[in-house]
């Protein structure tokens, strides 16, 4: 047998190893792809944020005695849709999100405070815990990332259009703040299945570090985006792989892999066509 | 038929009148030059064209129909382009991401819409350059794609803001050029509003005048002449007819290239966050 497939067989002798690439890939494609979009907008603060606002909600959620999941859903949701309406004033303004994301947080452990036996469930929930998924989570992580994907398809005309040239879309009659706050609220469902993975204070490696390395090597739309998936994919597997034989924990793999991957495409020659020698204008 | 009739249109911004009573009626085909000083309403009357700014009185038409958001007979050209510097989407995809940007679904092309990008690409010389990003190009090269995509869909009316801001003056002459090749060769009507006439004066047929909340539309030796563009400036403005060029001044200073110095933050402001 050769080495690849020994290193495989070994892993995937386990069920936690299988559920925790399964969990990891449907979490992957999801933040490559929502993450993409995220980037195209130059949104990816507010992205971060919605992570740490689910922070609040997921450690009050265990409060009240609720999985964490929802509560982490429920806050991301509603501080997507809110961000969205007052998309002029806040979502691109990086005090006010940095405000309220400290806020986020201070309640998060305040939340913790008073409910100290779920103390150990904090760093899974800030740092993530992969291995730790069962096959209710994978379905239930399947389910959110359909619903994710398929909002997605729905708003990707309009949102393409209103991200890259919003005065002309408003122009052509495209509803912006509905298309703002349908792809927060989008991003808010893709931060609660990335955090279950890699934790909410690393959704950025799957979220925001393929997409960013994918607009570094190809120019197209499609081809972004399908870069950025495989990219999350191949770093969350990797990762898992690097984790199974390292020991070290999953999330700081992943987080590796995606910064590597970045700073390799960064210092990749930039992929456009050359310049027309002809007319110059 | 007309392409542009206003018949007693007062248009408001934040409860103040920008243009008040204007009355004018623009013919299909004209090649029309939008002139006048900052906030004077050239970008407002474009958006009231277009439908996103109801009238506060009178009423407007567009080939005799009431302005309609989405209206596919009007391409447009925004004076603010927001080019996000991170953006590494090649011009050719922004471009079709235009294209029925305002329906729903997944934002695939169809062969036809591919073809209509390109041959209209083709058209503005703008092939080769949109392979790349727009964060990547010159303001000229910008200017052209994005006049390429205002001409996508076989537009009848071409509304053009301040196309010519930020090139320099050769650059300015190819794009006024491109300009009235592909109109007059689809009869397309132009409003091209700008802050110089001597430059458009080869090509315009007349000049719509703003200022001071009224419009006065006419040829060129009819408006810009001293009484009527002092009541626009509100104002004394002399004019000066000196080598095929017009000189608009106001106590001696040249009002259209002083008014080009402080360009930004008068009509727009909220929309300055780059």
């Amino acid at each position: 047998m050769s080495m690849a497939t020994t290193i495989i067989t070994d892993m995937f002798a386990y069920d936690f190893m299988i559920n925790a690439f399964t969990a990891a890939g449907i979490a992957a494609v999801v933040s490559g792809i929502v993450g993409y979009f995220l980037v195209m907008r130059g949104q990816t603060f507010a992205g971060h944020a919605l992570s740490h606002i689910g922070f609040a909600g997921a450690t009050g959620a265990g409060l009240i005695g609720l999985a964490p999941l929802w509560g982490l859903i429920a806050f991301t949701l509603a501080a997507g849709v809110i961000m969205g309406a007052l998309s002029e004033r806040i979502s691109n303004r990086d005090v006010a999100i940095g405000v309220v994301l400290a806020l986020a947080l201070g309640f998060g452990l305040l939340f913790l405070h008073y409910h100290t036996s779920f103390a150990t469930q904090a760093t899974a929930l800030l740092f993530g815990n992969v291995l730790a998924v069962d096959h209710a989570m994978i379905a239930t992580l399947a389910l959110l990332g359909a619903i994710t994907l398929a909002g997605l398809a729905f708003i990707m005309r309009p949102l393409v259009f209103s991200s890259l040239q919003p005065e002309l879309a408003e122009a052509k009659g495209v509803p912006l703040r509905a298309v703002s706050v349908a792809f927060l609220a989008i991003v808010a469902l893709a931060v609660s299945v990335c955090a279950q993975i890699v934790g909410v204070l690393l959704v950025f490696t799957l979220m925001v570090g393929p997409p960013a390395a994918a607009q570094r090597v190809t120019t197209g739309l499609w081809s972004g985006l399908f870069v950025s998936a495989g990219l999350a994919i191949g770093e969350a597997w990797l990762g898992l792989t690097m984790a199974f034989y390292t020991d070290w924990p999953v999330s700081f793999c992943i987080a590796c892999l995606s910064a590597l991957a970045y700073f390799v495409c960064i210092a990749l020659p930039k992929q456009t066509r050359p310049a027309q020698v002809a007319p110059a204008s | 038929m007309s392409a542009v009739a206003l018949e007693h249109v007062t248009l408001q911004l934040g409860g103040r009148a920008v243009l008040s009573d204007v009355s004018f009626e623009i013919q299909a085909g004209e090649f029309i030059g939008v002139l006048g000083p900052n906030g004077a309403g050239k970008t407002t009357l474009m958006r009231a064209i277009l439908g996103l700014l109801a009238p506060g009185a009178g009423r407007i038409k567009v080939f005799g129909q009431p302005p309609e958001c989405g209206n596919p007979a009007i391409g447009y050209l925004p004076q603010l382009r927001t080019v996000l510097p991170d953006l590494r989407i090649r011009g050719r995809d922004v471009i079709a991401g235009s294209l029925n940007g305002e329906r729903w679904g997944l934002a695939l092309s169809s062969r036809r819409d591919r073809l209509m990008v390109e041959e209209t690409l083709e058209a503005v010389g703008a092939h080769e350059l949109a392979n790349r990003p727009l964060a990547e190009m010159s303001g000229g090269e910008r200017q052209r794609l994005l006049l390429a995509q205002a001409l996508i869909g076989s537009p009848r009316l071409l509304l053009l803001d301040e196309p010519l801001i930020s090139l320099d003056a050769r650059r300015q002459e190819i794009a006024i050029d491109v300009v009235r090749r592909v109109c007059r060769e689809r009869k397309i009507t132009v409003l091209f509003s700008a802050h110089e006439l001597n430059q458009l004066l080869g090509t315009l047929d007349r000049v719509l005048y703003l200022g001071n909340g009224h419009a006065v539309l006419g040829s060129v030796e009819e408006v810009v002449t001293a009484p009527i563009l002092s009541k626009l400036f509100g104002t004394e403005i002399q004019v000066l007819r000196a080598d095929g060029h017009i000189f608009v001044m106001s106590r001696g200073l040249d009002v259209e290239r002083t008014d080009h110095l402080h360009d930004h933050g008068h009509e727009h402001g909220h929309h300055h966050h780059h």
